[in-house]
């Protein structure tokens, strides 16, 4: 189902004018193992339920932010620009 | 050959307390996978847990189109084995499966695209695969309606031309794989979902259902969409993303079109039935999600792609719309054997976009894998734990229009 993202800057707008940026991650710290690399890498929650990921509003404002959806219904509950501090993910994966 | 069906084609049981192999999913790869046990290992005392109907999943949601002429000398071996498995298929299983071998072409509207196109022809044929670089002439000739000229944004260069590939009715495969497993006495067990395991050390003990409780030797996971929902309830992460691909086909039309037709300049592929229908598949959504609902926008993409093919077809209306769920890797090739975090948890899983045309073979050989405790060569390269030793199997040049 194609849905819309409330962008704060530009307001909503149809998900086809941004470019989905994947699941929100944390990246390794320098010196981390392999496996923490492995994982950072390939290896996704793909989560069925609610996520955090990033778009890019590529026909609006042109900035990164992040949005919270359900991925079985595509539903964002919010939308908002990352103040910097490392936002991992506010999924429960429930709901 | 029995011509008419006289009775079920497979029939229901009461799930028993434990069987050897419980594969989760009774699409085409289940059941491929309970077919080779039983009929080249005589392992028949397997159920298949299936939380749908026969068909319900992506064994009837994809585009039918079967070829083998892939990018990767891995790729380009596994998907031939499939192809030749198909070929025979419907004599082994006597049930018509309506393969036509009409021929598949990949078309080239750049010199870069037109480059990827003859790497993989020298691929294929190096592999003994039939697959050559033709140009426009000879698309026309194979092709009378597509538009050759130059009108088009992107003309046409040239084309991979593979004559093995074609359509098959995936419907009957899952039917008459269904009645070939029956009739071996292996359990299909639709309506059954799985919801959870019970793991105890490196071992799944049983499968917890919504019906009840079923311990097993071998474990598989056989699902496509919710591959890595299931293999979470294992314990066990993937890297796999799930993405919606659509699809749409259009009211019959009398036969015009006697190949498949693909290209991944436009994102478009375009195939016409034994009913005359057209079927026109789109690439993959953009964004992860599990909702099977179809989108305008899509719609709107398939439509002006397949006109700039045919642009004669302006006024044919769309039947029906869909979506079925892909289960994206990062190196566009599938994933399957054992888990590294579980001795008796089998995956094939990870099948993108590309799933239904490797059925056969992926039935095939972890069957054998399942059944010697070895793992056939074919299959190697596609192993799970290849994300860790960052050997990848990059097969995106051959498979990111999901044809």
């Amino acid at each position: 189902m194609s849905f819309r993202i409330p962008c704060p800057q530009c307001g909503e707008r149809s998900a086809y004018e941004f470019r989905f940026g994947g699941e929100v991650l944390t990246r390794p710290q320098a010196g981390a193992d392999d496996d923490a690399w492995y994982h950072y890498s390939f290896v996704r929650r793909n989560e069925m339920g609610i996520q955090t990921e990033w778009w890019y509003h590529r026909f609006g404002c042109r900035q990164w932010l992040q949005a919270v959806r359900d991925t079985r219904a595509n539903r964002v509950i919010r939308a908002y620009f990352p103040d910097g501090k490392e936002q991992t993910d506010l999924g429960t994966g429930e709901s | 050959m029995q011509l008419f069906s006289n009775g079920q084609m497979w029939r229901s049981h009461e799930l028993k307390p434990s069987y050897d192999v419980a594969i989760v999913g009774a699409g085409v790869h289940g059941l491929a996978t309970a077919y080779y046990l039983g009929r080249l290992f005589g392992i028949r005392k397997i159920a298949l847990l299936d939380k749908g109907y026969l068909g319900y999943g992506a064994s009837g949601r994809n585009t039918a189109i079967l070829r083998s002429n892939y990018r990767t000398p891995e790729g380009v071996r596994f998907y031939n084995a499939a192809l030749k498995l198909y070929e025979g298929l419907s004599a082994e299983l006597e049930w018509n499966l309506m393969f036509s071998q009409c021929g598949h072409l990949t078309l080239g509207h750049t010199d870069t695209a037109v480059a990827g196109l003859r790497v993989r022809a020298e691929t294929n044929q190096l592999l003994g695969v039939d697959s050559r670089i033709i140009g426009p002439d000879e698309i026309q000739k194979l092709v009378p309606h597509i538009d050759c000229s130059s009108a088009p944004r992107y003309p046409i260069m040239a084309a991979l031309y593979h004559p093995p590939g074609g359509i098959i009715r995936h419907d009957a495969v899952v039917w008459g794989l269904a009645r070939a497993c029956d009739r071996m006495g292996i359990e299909i067990h639709t309506r059954t979902e799985v919801t959870g395991f019970r793991v105890s050390g490196r071992k799944v003990e049983s499968v917890i259902t919504n019906r009840g409780e079923v311990a097993a030797d071998t474990v598989v996971n056989a699902t496509a969409g919710w591959a890595s929902t299931i293999c979470k309830m294992a314990g066990v992460s993937m890297p796999i993303v799930s993405h919606p691909l659509q699809a749409c086909v259009t009211e019959p039309l009398k036969p015009f079109l006697n190949a498949v037709i693909v290209s991944a300049s436009l994102h478009v592929y375009v195939n016409q039935t034994g009913r005359g229908e057209l079927v026109i598949g789109s690439e993959i959504d953009p964004y992860q999600s599990y909702s099977m609902k179809g989108t305008l926008p899509t719609l709107e993409q398939m439509a002006s792609s397949a006109l700039e093919l045919f642009p004669q077809l302006h006024h044919i209306r769309v039947l029906r719309q869909w979506a079925g769920i892909c289960d994206m890797t990062p190196d566009f090739a599938p994933i399957i054997g054992r888990c590294e975090e579980l001795d008796n948890f089998q995956v094939d899983v990870g099948w993108g976009t590309y799933g239904f045309k490797a059925a056969p073979a992926a039935g095939r050989y972890l069957a054998e894998a399942i059944a010697t405790g070895k793992t056939p060569d074919i299959i190697a390269p596609f192993a799970p734990d290849r994300f860790r030793r960052r050997q990848l199997v990059g097969e995106k040049a051959a498979a990111a229009v999901s044809h």
